[in-house]
């Protein structure tokens, strides 16, 4: 008989969280700290969703997102999990640039990039303060009208340099072009350079272990393996999910799936106007990634010098649409010093990014796929040798995951790695007015994008539904089960 | 709660909230984001403190009321006026 991982589980709970991601995580915390009672719902047999890691022999342990997020996530942490979590982020000093136009090492923060744009890039110091100030104070409920492609040239005109300095690494943290809306772009930006690039030591399986623990003090009935079916509508309220063969009562939902799969997947049509289901087939997803994993032999290392994050490029110029074309150049390494995990084995490794195309890995055969994932390996192991010398005689082990990798284990629609375009937060935002009781919080609209993005929208979502559920239940909120 | 009260009561949040920031030159005519560094999460944590601590629902649409003190107190008042303080 197959393991029951609903065993013991209540017949109904006030929310269900469909989804285990930050969002998610962050959700169900808030609202079973709330004195709700919460079952939290994750398809995978980890938690995490993309904030996730993986071993392999020989004592590696490969993160997949841990990147580097801005300052704000410390206060984040302190506030809707633990002083413990918070207190474990650290600050990445070594934020690195290599392509045909300019070469340096940064903070990553505004006073460094203030004394970079003036000296090395010879921009008037008064354009350089407008700019940071025009950022700084934008508001995702402004207008949408101006593209970053638009702001860049009204402060930078033909300034294709510092375009790139301004804008590569926040493609790379949230998949933004420069044809999206500028305030997507600036408020990501502005986030980051208030005190530079943040990462979480211990690694995301200590993160993630530490939340699981937090949830369980909360009481958060925590089940992995379990894919939900269905979303219950009756009388237009939401009524229970369907689980693994069992119908679990509820009186809210919180999905930290994918929005789309939200929408069209979980839910029948018909529990739509047919405006909002125009506006929700109108949400465009965003991009997938690829990445090449590789781990150093356990007795070598590498200077602290090449730096933590690496953007590098062999490209003349930037452009956004060409970053997800196969044949790019550009890519991020995250170089993971000894120090990214102090009670771990020392191990050193290097994670390469690229943002990519679903279509352009779907649909082959099995030996053109293993072929193209051998290709991506090699192209970016030529790149890395200008880095770390010889590094095909020092990697032990390697491996990659492409866009089908990532819809795989994450069930994200064409393996988007950042969830959907600005316009989903509107729809994520109205899903309640459609079936009150029905919400969603997870990576949508960019800003609501990466580790700190979708635990703050993590945190809005659960404010809505107490506020939604004490509105509509006076007395207890206990359920008899 | 008298205004007095609300006023102190939301010194005792932003205390919590903002726990770097000296509260007693707070000028209450002045937007608190001229004054503190509040971002938005801030403003979130404020309306959730409010429920939490004296049941009090403040809706997203009406955020805008909590942009000074002054205009905070002005917009509590009938909705905390049974609030008993403790």
């Amino acid at each position: 008989m197959p393991k029951d991982f609903l065993k013991d589980a209540a017949d109904a709970y006030d929310v269900v969280v469909i989804g285990s991601g930050l969002g998610g995580l962050t959700a169900a915390n808030i609202l079973a700290r709330d004195g709700m009672s919460v079952l939290l719902l994750e398809q995978h047999y980890k938690l995490g969703g993309m904030a996730t890691w993986f071993k392999r022999p020989g004592g590696h342990i490969f993160d997949i997102s841990l990147h580097g997020f801005p300052y704000g996530m410390v206060k984040s942490c302190r506030r809707y999990w633990t002083p413990e979590i918070a207190d474990s982020i650290v600050q990445l000093h070594g934020v690195r640039f290599d392509n045909p136009m300019f070469s340096l090492t940064t903070t990553f923060n505004r006073s460094d990039f203030t004394k970079l744009l003036i000296t090395d890039f010879g921009v008037e110091q008064g354009t350089v303060e407008q700019f940071f100030d025009t950022v700084r104070n934008m508001n995702f409920y402004d207008d949408q009208s101006l593209t970053t492609r638009e702001l860049f040239d009204q402060f930078f005109p033909g300034r294709e340099d510092v375009v790139r300095l301004l804008m590569e690494p926040i493609t790379y943290a949230n998949g933004s072009t420069l044809e999206d809306p500028a305030l997507t772009y600036g408020i990501v930006f502005s986030n980051f350079m208030s005190k530079g690039v943040y990462v979480f030591q211990g690694g995301t399986d200590k993160l993630i272990k530490s939340m699981e623990k937090e949830m369980r003090v909360n009481g958060v009935d925590i089940r992995i393996n379990c894919d939900v079916q269905k979303i219950n509508i009756s009388q237009g309220k939401i009524a229970s999910v369907q689980v693994n063969g069992r119908t679990i009562r509820t009186k809210a939902v919180v999905s930290n799936a994918n929005l789309r799969a939200t929408i069209f997947n979980l839910i029948d049509k018909e529990h739509f106007d047919k405006q909002f289901v125009d506006e929700a087939e109108a949400v465009r997803l965003n991009n997938s990634s690829t990445q090449v994993y590789m781990a150093l032999h356990p007795d070598d290392s590498i200077p602290r010098d090449t730096g933590d994050l690496l953007f590098c490029s062999t490209a003349d110029r930037f452009q956004t649409d060409l970053l997800l074309s196969r044949d790019i150049t550009s890519r991020t390494f995250s170089f993971y010093y000894p120090d990214t995990r102090p009670d771990g084995k020392g191990r050193t490794l290097i994670v390469s990014s690229t943002n990519a195309n679903y279509e352009d890995w779907i649909g082959m055969n099995k030996v053109d796929y293993e072929a193209s994932k051998q290709d991506l390996i090699d192209s970016t192991l030529d790149s890395l040798e200008k880095y770390v010398p010889n590094c095909r005689e020092r990697i032990t082990h390697v491996e990659a995951a492409t866009p089908i990798t990532f819809e795989h284990y994450t069930k994200h629609i064409n393996g988007a790695s950042f969830g959907t375009k600005f316009e989903g937060l509107a729809v994520s935002r109205a899903l309640p007015q459609q079936i009150p009781g029905m919400y969603h919080a997870g990576s949508c609209g960019i800003i609501m994008s990466g580790w700190l993005g979708t635990i703050n929208y993590g945190v809005i979502v659960a404010n809505d539904v107490i506020n939604h559920l004490s509105s509509t239940t006076s007395t207890s909120r206990a359920i008899t089960t | 709660m008298a205004p007095e009260e609300i006023r102190s009561a939301i010194v005792d949040i932003l205390g919590d909230i903002a726990p770097d920031e000296d509260l007693s030159t707070l000028e209450d005519t002045v937007p608190f984001r001229d004054q503190l560094e509040l971002d938005s999460m801030d403003f979130l944590d404020i309306v959730m403190e409010l429920r939490k601590r004296y049941r009090v629902q403040v809706p997203e649409e009406e955020y805008t009321a909590l942009n000074s003190m002054a205009s905070t107190v002005e917009y509590l008042t009938p909705k905390m006026v049974d609030v008993v303080a403790t």
